[in-house]
Parts: structure tokens; C-alpha cells; sequence
């Protein structure tokens, strides 16, 4: 068959769905997809073995996170983690993991690709979780004992859950949307 | 110093003048350049030593590794930004990634997951397009007061390239989305692990998975070796170093989605999910920190772009917009790319604020700072795409002010 042909047959098929066109790459293994897949969504769908408290989570906390965060996740030099509650709304929103943060899910998935800064990708499972539980904690939104896990943590109800509304751009001029009378 | 003594200290302070020390301390050129053998043919070209335009970093920067790093806008012609000067903003450094060692991997609702080599995916057709990119942290100090000195600090955090790469359709197709792929999470191999989501309907339109920027390969902070193009979107969802794409059945509020990248409003609600970039404009020249030398003929100049498609027009006022003239479009005005405006203006030696303002296809009008702030009060930080204006003084100096 003519390389013209071999593309013209390969198209045909790629019309009904059956075949790729060109034929490039290779079929990841079952082990190359669970390595790379490190996405944990709102739902916290794919979260881990493991688990931890706030009690452990202080001690990994104290060691690999307060030099830049403080001791209590309070220091604003990068990024304050706890506090703020009910500014938002004021002329000084204080936004922090407590404040705003939909979602506890977001703050395992975060710490476990991003950090510590310097070494990221480097703490356990366990200590994720434990470090999220201290977090939480800090923000008096688990108990100190509470075990955050991979059933738990999807549970925790974030104080800033119905917080978020969808994007309302045009919102100014001619062109802008109607908006939402009252929310 | 004569010239040996100062070459040896510059070897030892090398890395001092790559950074763009001024050219006057170095060696001066001959004062008949044609009477003098030239220098060596060079493997891979520098800019000429007596120019000097660098990168800065954003005032909200808080390391070498987190933040921007803007780009001089006044000191640029025409729409392309060079790539040494395009802007870059990070929250986990530059990854250095060898390219035979990189992979994408293509799964989640497909019919036919795939691992690709760079190669592989330059094996794929290919599309070139002139494109925007910003941040949409761009002129985010400006809500409260005026308060970059130049146009590098208002409005740098925004660069256009050419980019080329694969259309993600295509790639898309490859693959096969299934029936309920409704998104795609795109993850970037930087210390973060960038990840964002995409609405499928963009992918399938206009996306790119790119490879090449003005011509080369992309540079390192730039996304190498493989990054997404979304036109005239946010610049965060333009995920550098492009390691996974995964399509799922809804946006996954990823920490950039969903908290890193909200927009707070006065009554304390967040808006999520925001990708488009609004039309808006700059003028160049005159910008901030530069001094016209006397009243006179001078062309007013700048830049206009919108995240909604083409430029349709951009107006000019010289008086504090009072009243708005038509400025000249330069050719060739494309979508989702910057388009080169300019004016003629009698500059009369008195005080006068200069303005512009971008109209796009949808008819959208660049607002001023005060209806974006009745909207949006003064704790959105992003997507301020308010008019401009630019002071110049009786002296010639111009000044960022609010006007």
C-alpha cells in the first residue's frame, strides 16, 4: 500500500472513531498513569493510604514549613495560613486557608506536589496528611486528635465553601452582563 | 584602566556585565567602524553590547524563584516580543528538563491513552500563530494609587509571540475523548506541579501544545520543552513544561483553580474560574520615566490587545479623556495578538494626560479604574484592565498618574 493510501485509509478510520491518524506514542503502563496521576480533585476521588493529626502534624510542621509560615502558619511574609475569618467582606480581607480555601481536599493535593518550597514532593503520605490536619486545626475547623484520612478530608466542611461565584466578566460598559440582583 | 587590565576584571565580573552593565564601561567602538576589522562570526547571535533593556523583577516578587519578571515594554518595537525579554512568572523556579527525557502523557476518558516523546509530538502537523500572554496579575498594583514608574512596571507582566505546536484538537482526536470528557487538567513539571483546567470546548477550538517560540525551541522559563497556548486566556493556564493532560468530567478546582486564582468582590464572594483577558491598551511612548525634549511633532504609540478576539479600533485622548481620537492600526492586526497603534500629536509644552483605550469585536470598550472599582472594589487584585494614563509635564517628564 502507498504512503498516500496508508493515510487516506488511516483517515477513513479516524472519521468513524476506530484509529489514530499518525500512530505516535505508546500506551502508558497501569504503573506509569498511577505515578504521574497526582490530581486530587474538590472530592478528594483518588486520595491515598494514610493518615494523620494535628498533634503529629505540628511536630512535621515546626521542622519543614515554619520558616516560613511561623510556627502557627501565621507569618504573612509568603503566605499566611491561618486566621482571617469573616474580613473578606471588609476593606481588609485577610485570605488564608481557613478564610477562603474551599476546599480541605485542595490543601492535601497542594502540600503533597508543592511543597515544602525548597524540597518539594518530598514529605510522606502520612505527614501530608498530618500537616493538613495541623492546618485545619490551626484554623479551628478539625480537633487536635481528629484523624484526617483519605474519608475524612473530603468530609471537613470548609468555612469559605459557598463562597465562590462563576465569572460575571463583561461586568462593566455596554456590553456588560445583566447582574445577579441580590446573591 | 586600559583595555587588558579591564578585560581580565571583566572575566572575573563576567556574569555582572552579561547582566547588563552599561555598554560605556566597556572598551568604546572605533569612531570609523569602517576602518577597522570587524569582530568573529558568532554560533548563536547577541544583541549589540551598547543595547541595554532587561527584564525586571516585579515589586511583588518575593524570590529569585516566585513572581514576575517584566518585560520593557517602552523599549520594544513593532508586536513581537523578543524571547530573551518575553515576561515569566513562577512559583516554583525554571525547571531544567532535558528533552529526550520528557514525556506527556494523554489519558483519563480517551479511548486510547498515550506517553509521547518531544519528538513524536513535532511528528504531529504543526500550526504557527502570533499570540498575546498575560498574567493576569498585570498592572495589579495600580487599583489603589499609581505606583510603577514606568509602563515596564504597570503593564509588563504581558509579552507576544509566535508560537508553534501541535493544535490540541489534533492531539485530541489522536487519542479520543470520550462522550463525558468535558475537561482537561493540565499539569506543568515545574517544583509546583502547575495544574489547571481547561473547558474542552476551548481545547477542540484553539489550543496549542507548544514546542517552538519566534522561531526556536521555547526558552526554559518559557515552558521548555513543551508548554499549552491559550489564546487570549489567563496566563496560568498556559501551563509551562507540559507533562499531563487528563481529561475528566468536571473542572477539578485544582489550587490554581480554585483558590490561587479567584477574584474577591466587595461583598466578601469570590469569582473561580476566570480565563479570559479583556481588552486593553498602553501607550508606549510617551510612557512613564521618559521625557519628551521640547514641544513639537511627536507619534504617540502603544499597544492594544484583547482576550475576545481582534482589536477593532483604539482611541487616544490627549487630554485626559475628554475628548478620544482614532488612533492608526498598524498592519497586521490579528487575533488574539498585540496590535501597534499610533498618533500624531502636537505636543504644546504644557501639561497634558495622555490616554488610550482598546475597542474589540464584540464591542467591548477598555473601561476607566472607577467602573472597574464600583464593580469590583479595591481587593480583586487581577484582571485590572483599566485605561491608562500617562502625565506629561511641563518640564517633558511623564508621570504615571490616575486621572
Amino acid at each position: 500500500m502507498s504512503f498516500g493510501a496508508l493515510l487516506a485509509a488511516a483517515g477513513a478510520s479516524s472519521a468513524a472513531g476506530q484509529l489514530p491518524t499518525y500512530g505516535v506514542g505508546r500506551p502508558p503502563t497501569a504503573e506509569e498513569v498511577k505515578a504521574w496521576d497526582l490530581t486530587i480533585p474538590a472530592d478528594g476521588q483518588g486520595l491515598p493510604p494514610g493518615g494523620g493529626t494535628a498533634a503529629l502534624g505540628k511536630t512535621v510542621f515546626v521542622e519543614r514549613c515554619a520558616s516560613c509560615h511561623g510556627d502557627t502558619g501565621e507569618d504573612p511574609k509568603y503566605s499566611r495560613l491561618v486566621g482571617g475569618r469573616g474580613t473578606l467582606a471588609t476593606d481588609k480581607p485577610v485570605r488564608t486557608v481557613g478564610s477562603f480555601w474551599p476546599y480541605a481536599t485542595t490543601l492535601w493535593s497542594y502540600i503533597r506536589r508543592a511543597q515544602p518550597f525548597d524540597e518539594p514532593g518530598s514529605l510522606t503520605p502520612d505527614q501530608v496528611y498530618a500537616v493538613t490536619a495541623y492546618l485545619l486545626y490551626l484554623n479551628g475547623i478539625v480537633r487536635e486528635d481528629e484523624v484526617i484520612d483519605a474519608n475524612t478530608l473530603p468530609r471537613v466542611r470548609m468555612p469559605n465553601r459557598d463562597g465562590f461565584v462563576p465569572d460575571e466578566r463583561p461586568d462593566v460598559g455596554r456590553t456588560a452582563k445583566p447582574r445577579p440582583a441580590t446573591r | 584602566m586600559n583595555r587588558r587590565r579591564f578585560l581580565k576584571r571583566g572575566i572575573v565580573l563576567g556574569t555582572t556585565l552579561a547582566a547588563g552593565a552599561p555598554a560605556r564601561a566597556q572598551a568604546p567602538a572605533p569612531d570609523d567602524p569602517s576602518k577597522v576589522l570587524g569582530g568573529p562570526m558568532l554560533p548563536y547571535g547577541e544583541r549589540s553590547r551598547f543595547e541595554e533593556p532587561v527584564r525586571m523583577k516585579s515589586a511583588a516578587a518575593k524570590t529569585d524563584e516566585m513572581g514576575g519578571n517584566q518585560t520593557p515594554l517602552a523599549d520594544l518595537f513593532g508586536i513581537i516580543t523578543p524571547s530573551a525579554l518575553h515576561f515569566e512568572v513562577h512559583r516554583g523556579g525554571v525547571p531544567d528538563i532535558d528533552p529526550r527525557k520528557h514525556r506527556l502523557l494523554v489519558h483519563g476518558l480517551v479511548d486510547r491513552p498515550l506517553i509521547l516523546t518531544i519528538d513524536e509530538i513535532k511528528r504531529l502537523p504543526a500550526t504557527s500563530r502570533i499570540l498575546f500572554l498575560e498574567c493576569q496579575g498585570n498592572s495589579q498594583a495600580e487599583w489603589r494609587a499609581p505606583t510603577g514608574k514606568a509602563v515596564q512596571q504597570t503593564h509588563g507582566t504581558m509579552s507576544c509571540s509566535e508560537w508553534t505546536g501541535v493544535p490540541l484538537a489534533v492531539l485530541l482526536r489522536e487519542i479520543g475523548v470520550k462522550k463525558n470528557g468535558s475537561w482537561i487538567i493540565a499539569e506543568g513539571a515545574d517544583a509546583t506541579g502547575n495544574e489547571r483546567s481547561l473547558p474542552m470546548a476551548k481545547a477542540m477550538d484553539d489550543v496549542l501544545v507548544a514546542y517552538g517560540q519566534n522561531g526556536e525551541a521555547l526558552r526554559p522559563e518559557n515552558g521548555y520543552p513543551l508548554r499549552l497556548i491559550v489564546p487570549g486566556w489567563t496566563g496560568n493556564i498556559n501551563v509551562k513544561w507540559l507533562r499531563r493532560l487528563t481529561v475528566v468530567d468536571r473542572p477539578y478546582l485544582t489550587r490554581m483553580d480554585g483558590v490561587g486564582q479567584p477574584t474577591l468582590m466587595p461583598d466578601g464572594k469570590a469569582r473561580q474560574l476566570q480565563f479570559v483577558m479583556e481588552a486593553k491598551s498602553v501607550i508606549t511612548f510617551p510612557s512613564g520615566g521618559q521625557r519628551l525634549p521640547g514641544p513639537g511633532l511627536y507619534e504617540v504609540s502603544g499597544l492594544a490587545w484583547s482576550g475576545r478576539g481582534l482589536v477593532r479600533r483604539v482611541e487616544v485622548s490627549t487630554d485626559g479623556g475628554r475628548t478620544w481620537r482614532d488612533a492608526r492600526l498598524q498592519a497586521p492586526v490579528l487575533r488574539f495578538a498585540h496590535a501597534r497603534f499610533s498618533l500624531d500629536w502636537r505636543w504644546d509644552g504644557r501639561e497634558a494626560v495622555l490616554q488610550s483605550r482598546c475597542i474589540d469585536e464584540t464591542g467591548y470598550v477598555q473601561p476607566t479604574l472607577r467602573e472597574l472599582v464600583r464593580v469590583r472594589g479595591l481587593e480583586s487584585h487581577y484582571f485590572n484592565n483599566a485605561i491608562q494614563s500617562w502625565k506629561v509635564a511641563n518640564d517633558g517628564n511623564v508621570h504615571n498618574v490616575h486621572a
